[in-house]
């Protein structure tokens, strides 16, 4: 009995989180998009991390996803009681299990035969809602996580399990059959059913029926050790089966628990999201290797998360189907650093099956992500910044493979314009040939011209959008590189006052303040 | 005897004992304050005596608030040298001067040539004259400005909500709403993270600013057009060794500006080229 609620299969996936982990939560901001699906839960936050820096590379599973938390988005309510009745159940677990210790059969068995009798309950409620939900269900997952608790949690069964712990712990003794073994042993103990209890206890059992008895003298410790020892040998074979059965229901519970928590993360979300008004949609995932990246209205959801209700973040339109390598050239301040995060938040979020910011969207699954974003200086006083680009890019080599897609964010700035952009041109270069798609924000111009002049080959350049006025709207345009990124705006703002410069070209309408975004 | 002196006089005794008592921790203020303030310069020459043993000179400036002029020599970065010296190395001195109506060292040259370490030292070497310590150098004259401002490279994070351009800008701002003429101003690769020639303008205009204020300034840079600013700059470079342009040296001497970063040498080293790093990449 598993939950299934992640992978269509029972697969039991134990994926290692990706080894340029810390990277990416910095580069991407990934905090902030895994606190706001924990809404201050440690265990969703936890849940939503390992869910989605762990993505399954096919379509299907993500398909799978998509339908159940669509399921889950239309009735939060089902699936918030499910995962507080999996929390209940692992509330029981705690209490109990505290108290005895397995080595001892026998308590053992009273402190299973508790658990047990307390989840029945439980597993009742979990049916009871699944019942009830029965209608609502669309997707196949959550169908099917419904027709098992209806199939394998039915009231007969739950009955007879009510049945066996109630006869277990009627506490009126233990009825044992043995054989006689070699020299006397005995051998082969097995635990009898009690005799069932109301008018039988009138019929005498064929077990019991010319029973001879004897008492133990009250004295007699020996006695009473020999006692306990033939039951703890004769309960053996139940203690097992009823550990078992408890073993078996929390890992059912904490599985539900686990899986549970991923969706109401994107349920949390989701709110957050509805609440600013901003569009979401479940994309197209296709196949690696088909290099598929369309989207309209994409945001960049960590942006919109810190800016919160006040904030406004601007959404843009990308046609990238068929193309390998994106070069996002244009002015500071125009966005660009916020797209690339967006991508990135994107397709992570696409591949583990959330809805993604964006109004519509489709892309290929890339085998793993990568980020080399410009850092500052390295304290160590052990490398210079550019040999900490060259050999994190290095780091990224040794890891990275066909496939997986790279996002650089002024790589290779740290040295001359002209040998960097020969070094970016070079990285590129090798990256794109050997399968590996590149998204490049940069201000090398020689660098992001040195695609220009490349005809065809998938290459798409993009541009920040500046207005005539010097205004940023923070929009992206197809548009080749230009050797300004409109630095002057910038200087003449921050400086404003009678710099020549400034008032030479007296550009109106500086670009906006911050709170105009 | 004396206890039966005590036992005759009691309330003396008691009284005698309850002083001593309550002033068990006294110290004198000035013993105490002499204790606190000789323990900066203990901890000072605890710090250097292991770059010291390995024969690195220390020197007492030549301090003065109204020459404005600058003579450094041999002088090094003193954190790393501590560093190399748990390691068993020594780091390489650096010459610097502006005499004169020089104001600005421009240090260009190569990556990994020790063009930062170079500022830093700049930055420590004054500070350490202002505190009346010996500095890491052979030999040193130095103005002691009113106030040294740095201005190094931050990473770009989502929560100042600004872009790395505009940080580097206002920050830099801020320090010319405060530098007097009397200041120091150390820049490290500011800029960086905008075009050549946006990046070309805004350090022209900002060193510009700097060299107007009259203050003292040591600003790395790939821009060579910086290092021939006007007669107040003087121009460092960052030396390679011209067999293997892939070792440097970490000398930096003063001469003109050869637009040479040797970048392509540090990423051959790291398998980064294109027919190196194809072969790398798996499918």
């Amino acid at each position: 009995m598993k939950p299934q609620l992640l992978y269509r299969d029972d697969v039991s996936v134990t994926q290692a989180l990706p080894t340029n982990i810390d990277a990416m939560m910095g580069d991407l901001e990934l905090d902030t998009l895994f606190s706001a699906m924990a809404a201050g839960d440690g265990f969703l936050y936890s849940a939503a991390k390992e869910v989605i820096l762990t993505a399954p590379p096919e379509p299907a599973t993500i398909l799978y996803r998509q339908q159940i938390l669509d399921d889950c988005l239309q009735q939060p309510t089902v699936f918030q009681e499910i995962y507080g009745v999996a929390l209940e159940a692992l509330d029981v677990q705690r209490q109990h299990y505290f108290g005895f210790i397995r080595a001892n059969p026998g308590s053992t068995l009273s402190g299973s035969i508790d658990v047990l009798d307390a989840y029945i309950p439980l597993l009742r409620h979990v049916r009871t809602i699944a019942m009830q939900s029965a209608s609502m269900a669309r997707s196949p997952g959550f169908k099917r996580f419904i027709e098992m608790v209806q199939h394998e949690l039915s009231d007969t069964y739950l009955d007879e399990i009510a049945t066996h712990v109630r006869n277990l712990k009627s506490g009126r003794g233990v009825l044992l059959e043995a054989a006689v073994g070699h020299v006397g042993t005995q051998i082969d103990y097995r635990f009898l059913r009690p005799a069932p209890t109301g008018w039988r206890d009138f019929v005498p059992s064929v077990l019991s029926h010319d029973a001879y008895s004897f008492d133990i003298a009250p004295r007699d410790d020996a006695g009473f050790q020999a006692l306990e020892s033939m039951r703890n040998r004769g309960v053996m074979h139940v203690t097992n089966a009823v550990a078992h059965a408890a073993d078996h229901v929390r890992a059912f519970f904490e599985a539900l628990r686990t899986e549970l928590a991923f969706y109401l993360g994107c349920l949390n979300l989701y709110g957050r999201l509805m609440a600013m008004n901003l569009p979401v949609c479940f994309p197209t995932v296709t196949h690696p290797g088909q290099a598929v990246f369309s989207a309209t209205g994409l945001y960049d959801v960590s942006l919109a998360l810190q800016l919160g209700e006040q904030g406004q973040v601007v959404g843009n339109d990308i046609a990238a189907d068929g193309i390998s390598l994106v070069i996002i050239t244009g002015a500071n301040q125009g966005g660009k650093s916020t797209f690339l995060r967006g991508i990135g938040l994107m397709q992570l979020m696409a591949q583990c099956g959330m809805f993604v910011p964006a109004a519509q969207a489709r892309m290929n699954i890339v085998t793993g992500l990568f980020t080399h974003y410009k850092r500052e200086e390295d304290t160590t006083m052990t490398v210079g910044k550019f040999e900490e680009e060259v050999r994190r890019m290095s780091d990224i080599a040794d890891a990275i493979a066909s496939g997986s897609l790279l996002l650089c964010n002024e790589s290779f700035s740290s040295t001359n314009e002209r040998e960097g952009a020969e070094i970016g041109r070079q990285v590129v270069d090798a990256m794109t040939d050997t399968g590996v798609k590149v998204f490049y924000v940069t201000h090398l111009y020689d660098l992001a011209h040195a695609f220009e002049r490349h005809p065809g080959s998938g290459v798409l350049l993009l541009r920040a959008e500046r207005k005539e006025s010097g205004q940023h709207t923070f929009k992206l345009l197809e548009r080749p590189p230009l050797a300004t990124s409109y630095g002057k705006d910038l200087y003449c703002r921050i400086f404003d006052d009678d710099d020549a410069v400034c008032t030479e070209t007296a550009p109106t309408g500086m670009t906006p303040a911050l709170d105009d975004r | 005897m004396l206890e039966l002196v005590a036992q005759l006089f009691p309330d003396e005794f008691a009284e005698l004992d309850s002083y001593c008592r309550r002033s068990a921790s006294y110290v004198d203020d000035r013993i105490g304050r002499f204790e606190r303030e000789v323990q900066f310069y203990l901890a000072y020459l605890d710090y250097i005596a292991p770059i010291r043993a390995r024969g690195q000179s220390f020197c007492y400036p030549q301090v003065s608030t109204e020459f404005r002029e600058l003579r450094l020599v041999g002088g090094y970065d003193l954190p790393l040298a501590a560093k190399l010296a748990r390691e068993g190395a020594s780091v390489v001195g650096n010459d610097a001067q502006l005499t004169g109506d020089e104001r600005a060292l421009v240090v260009s040259g190569p990556n990994q040539g020790g063009k930062t370490t170079f500022a830093r030292m700049i930055g420590q070497i004054h500070y350490l004259a202002e505190l009346g310590l010996a500095v890491p150098a052979r030999s040193a004259e130095v103005f002691l400005p009113d106030r040294i401002f740095c201005h190094f490279e931050q990473e770009e994070r989502l929560s100042t909500l600004r872009s790395r351009l505009e940080n580097d800008l206002e920050r830099m701002h801020d320090i010319l709403a405060e530098a007097t003429s009397s200041s120091l101003v150390i820049l490290n690769e500011t800029f960086s993270s905008t075009t050549l020639s946006d990046a070309t303008f805004l350090g022209k205009a900002i060193l510009q600013r700097l060299l107007e204020r009259g203050l003292f300034c040591v600003y790395v840079t790939f821009i060579d057009e910086l290092a021939s600013l006007s007669g107040a700059t003087v121009s460092m470079v960052a030396m390679v060794d011209p067999v293997d342009p892939a070792r440097r040296t970490y000398s930096i001497l003063r001469r003109p500006a050869d637009g040479l970063a040797y970048a392509a040498a540090i990423s051959h080293k790291y398998g980064l080229d294109y027919e190196q790093l194809k072969h790398r990449i798996g499918s």
